[in-house]
């Protein structure tokens, strides 16, 4: 109905927001089964060896006196995984999708880039191409672009105040800002302004192409969006931010089927000082985090079967605490996969272990998985991308698929 | 100056764009005349109109300790041990107003102050030296950051500025060097055990060298260690400010070398070595990084990024990083080499460059010709569109560029911003509320336009304002636009997007 009405709009303002070649709008079938995908990046570099702790290695126990996570079973210890590994104790709310088998770890993953600048690590793993700094679109623009049929506005949905590097791109992005202002009409809503509003943006630049895909965004999210559903989001405390924004993204994606892939992301993961073991610093923000996911997960209902979430980070942290109870930035993380068609209950990936001879550079978590064989896995079993496409939104990577085969439910 | 559209350009960038009467005054003085006038902020009186805005706010010139010792939880928690959850919540409130204030204050400047370009420099070095006021006491210092590290040298000498950063306390703590010691140190106990190398990346990938400025991990970990001690309270600061009582805590510095926690050895960094010398030692290793020829480079770059176009044009950047390493740092001789060159004036340059959040924001209200007496519109429409003062996170700070900033959400907001500002309908004269309030009331910021507070601008005398007449298919939206909404197609057109 609503799609109706914005080919409608579209035809009657003598306009098309499809760029050049993606066929006809109308012809795509509103309703059908689609594959999501949703990234949530955790910026600012979590502590994966604190997230899905290795609490059978003493090397872990030696070398974080004060912020190791005390082993399954000890007074506030890991939620025991696989008998290996455990959970954050703060990640209890993410629990019964591990148990239902519907939520994944790649452990030891990352980036095979060097770096440490958090800039560097977060544009290279949102371009997808680590150690080419002159890629200018983002792996989830290119992903959109590679997928079949026709596209909508709303296709590609950045949750947040802007829209980010990894969803920006040539292809069109619908961007938001989560939270109670989201659906409110604007002061520009007026009808007679619409035309000269069109007339003045009616050209191919980019400016015109924003201004009237936003334009379309935002009538079609208004109308997703009940303002009656959103008062229940004011005045939310902001701890509770990341659940409540989750809802609302759940909901939304469960509304409107045209939405494929999502983003958005979450700070305050930089923990060089008094991060905390199983209270504290890291613990206060994996809370949320997790209770948002699982949110998500509940929210999404039927959708949830065709939906993959998948939770990254630019690298790991020293292996090490710091001088200061922190740890400083490091190399080898823990990617989170979560989803209907995922293969749960499993830590993938091949362990390097922390020995000191098998840290990277004597200091950090080793990669064993490259991030984009985890992503590809995802794009290929889930998403159906051919090997040409997942060429083109991962060019020149070829990571070995080896670590993370059987991910993905096919 | 004949060319009104040399005139605009010169407004839109080395200001933040025209009030009513600056493209008059900048066609009488011309380029060079413009630039000595602006060069030399203190000889331009500040309006009565800013210096009554900044009088309401009570925090804007109390030093950095005054306001951790008035606002924090020192002298609470001495007072009854331990603080409840709602003790630091009241703390906490009471401390979010001093934020409020510094972003304010930064508005009004930048949208009241003849001294542009003084307001374009704080505007960008506050953003190089990125610190966040979310971050823990950085909540105290974002005002006394700007006022004491950034302006005193927004148009000095860049080693000056540099060091003036690295010193003050809310760099200290965002980027952790407070806590940075030497682990075998004396002074190395309790939550000062060991090298933390935060800064010291960061002062070479960001603040200097920039990232292929040829540094290595080795190299960081040398500057790290020449910066252990590096602190802003001394030792047992907390337990002296409450000796020495509410009245006197503010008489302690900013800034402190702690010796017993700086590291004693001998350091390579980028090839030359520095022997053991106390605070001596890291005066000259960031002087070194501040005449660094890929120093000079980086800045020129940033620079000419944020006056000129996205993608800077090598041979400007080249220019003025000649002219950075011949004045040794010398900000206003780079900038003149700068606003003079060529490329700075090719007209393949002008209204090219697409507006970022806080530009186009304080652009608009400029243009409006309003003096704003309630901010609160601007700071909430700027958190919507995320870019707030003191509101990046990361230290690399905000991007000025079209790829980061033009997008189809923001061009909704936008417009909704330039047609509720035009039509009167942003409550800039109405009274704010509350100091303590405001900062949850910007985090609940809901929309840009209330009821009507004052009269549409005029359409004409906006266009005039701006010296540049609106092309063809704006000229006639403008047409055929209901009268009061004249003036907001103006500032939603694609023109004032860009700059």
């Amino acid at each position: 109905m609503l799609r109706r009405d914005f080919v409608k709009y579209a035809a009657a303002a003598g306009l098309s927001i499809l760029p050049v070649g993606r066929g006809a709008f109308a012809m795509r079938n509103p309703d059908g089964a689609q594959k999501k995908l949703v990234v949530v990046f955790m910026r600012g570099a979590v502590d994966g060896l604190n997230v899905v702790v290795p609490y059978t290695e003493q090397a872990y126990y030696e070398v974080r006196p004060t912020i190791a996570i005390p082993r399954p079973g000890a007074a506030n210890g890991a939620l025991d995984l696989d008998g290996r590994f455990g959970l954050h104790p703060a990640l209890a709310s993410i629990m019964p999708m591990w148990n239902e088998k519907s939520l994944a770890f790649i452990h030891a993953s990352g980036s095979p880039d060097e770096t440490r600048s958090h800039f560097e690590a977060q544009d290279y793993m949102e371009s997808g191409t680590p150690g080419q700094r002159r890629t200018q679109d983002g792996w989830m623009n290119r992903l959109l672009a590679s997928l079949p049929g026709a596209h909508s506005p709303t296709q590609a949905v950045s949750f947040g105040p802007t829209l980010p590097r990894i969803l920006s791109g040539r292809a069109s992005v619908a961007n938001m800002a989560l939270g109670a202002s989201a659906a409110r009409p604007l002061p520009s809503d007026r009808a007679e302004l619409q035309p000269l509003f069109a007339r003045m943006y009616a050209g191919d630049d980019a400016l015109s192409r924003a201004y009237r895909e936003g334009d379309e965004a935002h009538k079609k999210l208004m109308g997703d969006l009940k303002a009656d559903m959103m008062e229940a989001d004011n005045g939310a405390p902001p701890a509770e931010a990341a659940a409540k924004n989750a809802g609302q993204i759940a909901r939304l994606m469960r509304d409107d089927r045209s939405i494929q892939l999502a983003f958005f992301a979450v700070g305050g993961w930089d923990t060089h000082v008094n991060e905390g073991s199983s209270e504290g610093q890291l613990a206060n923000h994996l809370k949320p985090l997790g209770e948002g996911l699982a949110t998500l997960a509940r929210g999404l209902g039927p959708v949830y079967d065709d939906t993959v979430i998948l939770v990254i980070s630019e690298f790991g942290r020293t292996v090490h605490e710091n001088g200061s109870g922190g740890t400083d930035h490091g190399h080898g993380n823990a990617m989170w996969v979560m989803g209907g068609p995922v293969a749960g209950g499993k830590v993938y990936g091949a362990w390097p272990g922390l020995g000191e001879s098998e840290l990277h550079e004597g200091r950090d978590l080793a990669i064993t998985t490259d991030f984009r064989a985890g992503i590809g896995a995802v794009l290929g079993d889930h998403m159906g991308l051919d090997a040409a496409a997942l060429s083109r939104v991962f060019p020149g990577a070829a990571p070995d698929g080896a670590n993370v085969a059987g991910l993905v439910r096919t | 100056m004949q060319d009104a559209r040399l005139a605009a350009h010169l407004a839109n960038r080395i200001a933040f764009g025209p009030s009513p009467g600056d493209i008059e005054h900048i066609r009488e003085l011309g380029l060079e005349g413009y630039l000595d006038e602006q060069l030399d902020p203190d000889a331009l009186p500040l309006p009565p109109q800013l210096v009554d805005q900044l009088r309401t706010y009570p925090t804007l010139d109390q030093d950095s300790m005054t306001l951790l010792v008035e606002y924090g939880p020192i002298f609470k928690r001495a007072e009854t041990g331990k603080l409840s959850k709602q003790d630091i919540e009241t703390i906490k409130k009471s401390a979010r107003q001093i934020v409020v204030e510094a972003a304010e204050a930064r508005l009004a400047h930048a949208v009241m102050s003849p001294r542009q370009l003084n307001e374009t420099m704080v505007e960008f070095w506050a953003n190089h030296f990125n610190i966040f006021a979310g971050k823990g006491l950085d909540l105290y210092w974002p005002g006394t950051y700007e006022r004491e590290a950034i302006r005193p040298h927004a148009l000095g000498n860049f080693r000056d500025l540099l060091l003036a950063t690295a010193k003050h306390p809310a760099m200290l703590f965002y980027l952790d060097n407070w806590q940075n010691t030497a682990p075998d140190s004396p002074g190395a106990r309790g939550r000062f055990k060991g090298l933390n190398e935060n800064y010291a990346r960061e002062v070479m990938e960001l603040h200097t060298l920039g990232v292929d400025g040829g540094y290595t991990q080795a190299d960081v970990i040398a500057l790290a260690r020449i910066l252990t001690g590096w602190s802003f309270l001394p030792r047992g600061g907390r337990a002296l400010m409450v000796k020495l009582g509410m009245e006197r805590a503010s008489e302690l510095p900013n800034f402190s070398f702690d010796e017993s926690r700086h590291d004693e050895g001998t350091k390579v960094l980028l090839g030359r070595s520095f022997e053991a010398d106390g605070l001596a030692e890291g005066e000259a290793a960031l002087t070194m990084l501040a005449r660094h020829p890929a120093t000079a480079r980086h800045i020129s770059w940033k620079l000419a990024q944020y006056y000129v176009e996205d993608r800077p044009d090598p041979a400007l950047v080249a220019a003025m990083a000649k002219t950075f390493e011949k004045t040794d740092g010398d900000i206003p001789s780079v900038l003149r080499t700068l606003f003079t060159s060529a490329r700075f004036r090719d007209p393949a340059v002008r209204g090219a460059k697409f507006k970022t959040p806080h530009r186009y924001v304080v652009s608009a209200v400029r243009a409006s010709g309003r003096t704003p007496r309630n901010m609160l519109a601007l700071l909430g429409t700027l958190r919507q569109l995320g870019q707030t003062p003191f509101g990046c996170q990361t230290p690399d700070g905000y991007k000025c560029t079209e790829d980061a900033w033009l997008n189809p959400d923001a061009m909704t907001r936008r417009i909704a911003f330039g047609i509720a500002l035009g039509a009167g309908r942003l409550p800039l004269d109405s009274p704010p509320p509350p100091l303590d309030d405001r900062a949850a009331i910007m985090r609940e910021f809901k929309t840009a336009a209330t009821n009507k507070t004052a009269e549409a601008l005029d359409p004409e005398r906006l266009i005039a304002t701006l010296g540049v007449a609106p092309g063809a298919a704006t000229r006639s939206a403008i047409d055929d636009a209901p009268p009061k909404m004249k003036a907001g197609i103006v500032l939603g057109s694609p023109e004032f997007m860009m700059c």
